[in-house]
């Protein structure tokens, strides 16, 4: 519950403070990212007042919203690639999951969840675990840089929600992949 | 904004009756109203091929009662022959037209190379109920096999059709029908997916959930009256059981990570599901209460799709602990797994025939995914389709056929194939994506 109403909180002080205007935050949608929540529950979206979020200002080289959108940290990229039928999480990753590690060890109540995908050929259930072995390969690759299980789930979309929906192997390389989204985002 | 993302409804094994589903269920009745309910286009059905030597049945048209339903009951039975492959109907134009043994003149019958007669009528009966009587009859022997007389309600039309063609299927071949039976799949229509329940031949669809994410996996129960599958509803897989009856339904498996691949044991009283929880995807068993949770397989592999033998003593199941994805049985107990496939790198989906002896599975051969089955004593196999996208095959309650989805130009379909590969029938409806098909009782 703490969760679900501290951003509310911050979003209500931060509009009764932005006076100078052009501060926002967005009540982001946290149902049905965990199990046990109403089986309906996840089409309803609540969306806070006006907009598109935090906008950046020039404000020297200081990023004043949440650094996890912050174009220019690691920590705003969220997608792991995998090569064909691979589960490794390739070296060019490293810096954007110490990131996302230094991230969650130092806010102990954020939570990730992993969300592995595969392409569409073959096996919708057996598609489904091998994007469950894509988000269990990076869930293991944080473990090792320190994040505690209880901040991480590790599922599997399967071939169910592809990112690309064509069918050439430039598209599939776009479904191979584990997404890092964090319990307070959509 | 609101949205009501899932919204279900209910299946009666004769009848649809909307205005029931709408008293019953106050809660969805928005969403009822919202999308017109169930049963309006159903599947088109496409026959290709048929055994060598089929049985030449001539079905003359029951004597029809005024305002029967339509279509008439030797249309919907001769089609379920038909679609079997193991039967051939003859023209009746131009011929006699008896109702009565009595009328028939089996020279006529002989004449036009018919094996089997049948011949009928539908009579009104008060309160709207229509009697059905008909006669199978041997063209050669002139004896009469069978006779059968029915009162039904016009919501019975179809059922009754399908018992007729399972009676003649049964008499003439000496192996029970299976055309009164049911099928489950997911239909995808843009981003709306649907499970719906049909009759064998796809006709008399019923939706039992509408989600905006996928569902996959759809299995009923060994007795017909519940369905398990996996819903991506709640942003991952969770494993739910609903009822057929009055569309309740429960989470079976929720716990953290993934949960799929439900599969219930013969007796009905415990279900298979693959869990990530601790790590890899492994097989546990869970009762049918969702209580009772144990783990069956403890690897560190993939291990999924389980399904059971119908004596329930063996699972198999597919998994990638040799390095590629094969098919594997164990002691439904446990114990040590043993590979049941080996030719080619990409074998899963596996499907045991009602009498245990036969193995149907989805192979990969070049970049072509086609059913193919397997004599579990003999180890020979036989690939079944010439389609090159096969997914999800189930046997029929028969073991007479195996259906599956397929994609046909860019649509997904469901197909039927006989166990000798020479049979084919193709369910589909144009503008529809179809897949995940399962055959139940």
């Amino acid at each position: 519950m703490n969760k679900i109403l501290w951003p509310i909180l911050v979003a209500l002080t931060l509009s009764a403070c932005g006076t100078t205007g052009g501060t926002q935050a967005t009540v982001e949608d946290r149902t049905g990212s965990k199990a046990g929540t109403a089986s309906t529950g996840q089409g309803t979206e609540t969306t806070g007042v006006g907009g598109s979020g935090v906008a950046g200002n020039a404000m020297g080289d200081q990023y004043s919203g949440d650094p996890r959108k912050n174009p220019a940290s690691p920590l705003s990229k969220r997608s792991v690639f995998f090569d064909y039928d691979s589960f490794v999480v390739k070296d060019e990753y490293r810096p954007m999951l110490e990131a996302h590690a230094g991230y969650l060890m130092s806010k102990r109540d954020a939570h990730v969840i992993l969300q592995g995908n595969a392409d569409e050929r073959g096996s919708r259930e057996y598609n489904l675990a091998l994007g469950q072995k894509r988000a269990e390969a990076v869930r293991k690759a944080l473990a090792v840089l320190g994040v505690s299980d209880a901040q991480m789930e590790a599922i599997s979309f399967g071939e169910e929600k592809p990112r690309s929906e064509g069918h050439t192997d430039e598209a599939y390389a776009e479904n191979r992949r584990t997404d890092v989204v964090y319990s307070d985002e959509k | 904004m609101l949205d009501c993302p899932i919204k279900k409804a209910f299946v009666s094994p004769m009848s649809v009756s909307m205005l029931r589903a709408v008293l019953l269920f106050p809660l969805f009745c928005l969403a009822l109203l919202c999308a017109p309910f169930s049963a309006r286009a159903a599947m088109e059905i496409q026959v290709i091929g048929g055994a060598a030597n089929k049985i030449a049945v001539a079905m003359v048209p029951f004597q029809a009662a005024p305002g029967q339903p339509s279509p008439a009951l030797t249309q919907i039975a001769g089609d379920d022959l038909n679609r079997s492959g193991q039967f051939r109907l003859v023209d009746v134009g131009g011929a006699q037209q008896p109702v009565m043994p009595a009328q028939v003149d089996y020279g006529v019958w002989r004449g036009k190379g018919a094996d089997a007669l049948v011949v009928g009528q539908v009579a009104a009966q008060p309160g709207g109920r229509l009697e059905i009587r008909f006669y199978l009859l041997d063209v050669l022997k002139q004896t009469q096999l069978a006779a059968y007389s029915y009162t039904i309600t016009a919501g019975q039309w179809r059922a009754t059709a399908h018992q007729i063609a399972d009676l003649i299927y049964a008499k003439l071949t000496g192996i029970p029908g299976a055309f009164s039976t049911r099928i489950a799949y997911v239909q995808k229509q843009g981003r709306r997916y649907e499970l719906r329940v049909a009759d064998a031949d796809g006709q008399n669809p019923r939706t039992v959930v509408r989600s905006n994410e996928s569902v996959i996996s759809p299995m009923f129960s060994p007795d017909g009256s519940q369905i398990v599958y996996v819903s991506f509803e709640d942003r991952k897989p969770v494993v739910y059981v609903q009822s057929l009856r009055d569309g309740h339904r429960r989470k079976l498996a929720a716990f953290k990570g993934s949960n799929s691949a439900p599969a219930w044991t013969p007796d009905g009283r415990r279900l298979a599901v693959v869990l990530t929880r601790d790590g890899a995807s492994q097989i546990y068993m869970i009762n049918a209460d969702g209580g009772g949770l144990t783990r069956l397989t403890r690897g560190s592999n993939i291990d999924t799709e389980p399904v059971f033998s119908p004596d329930g003593q063996t699972l198999y199941f597919t998994s990638d602990r040799g390095g590629s994805p094969q098919i594997y049985r164990m002691a439904a107990s446990g114990g040590e797994a043993k590979r049941v496939t080996f030719n080619g790198s990409y074998n899963v989906s596996p499907a045991i025939s009602p009498d245990g002896k036969y193995l149907a599975y989805i192979s990969r051969d070049g970049g072509r995914f086609s059913v193919t089955l397997q004599e579990l004593a003999s180890g020979q196999t036989r690939v079944l389709t010439d389609t090159a996208r096969d997914e999800s095959p189930s046997f029929a309650p028969n073991g007479q056929a195996v259906l599956y989805a397929t994609v046909q130009g860019e649509q997904g379909i469901l197909g039927t194939v006989s166990l000798d590969g020479k049979t084919h029938a193709r369910l589909s409806e144009s503008g529809v994506d179809a897949r995940e098909p399962v055959w139940g009782p």
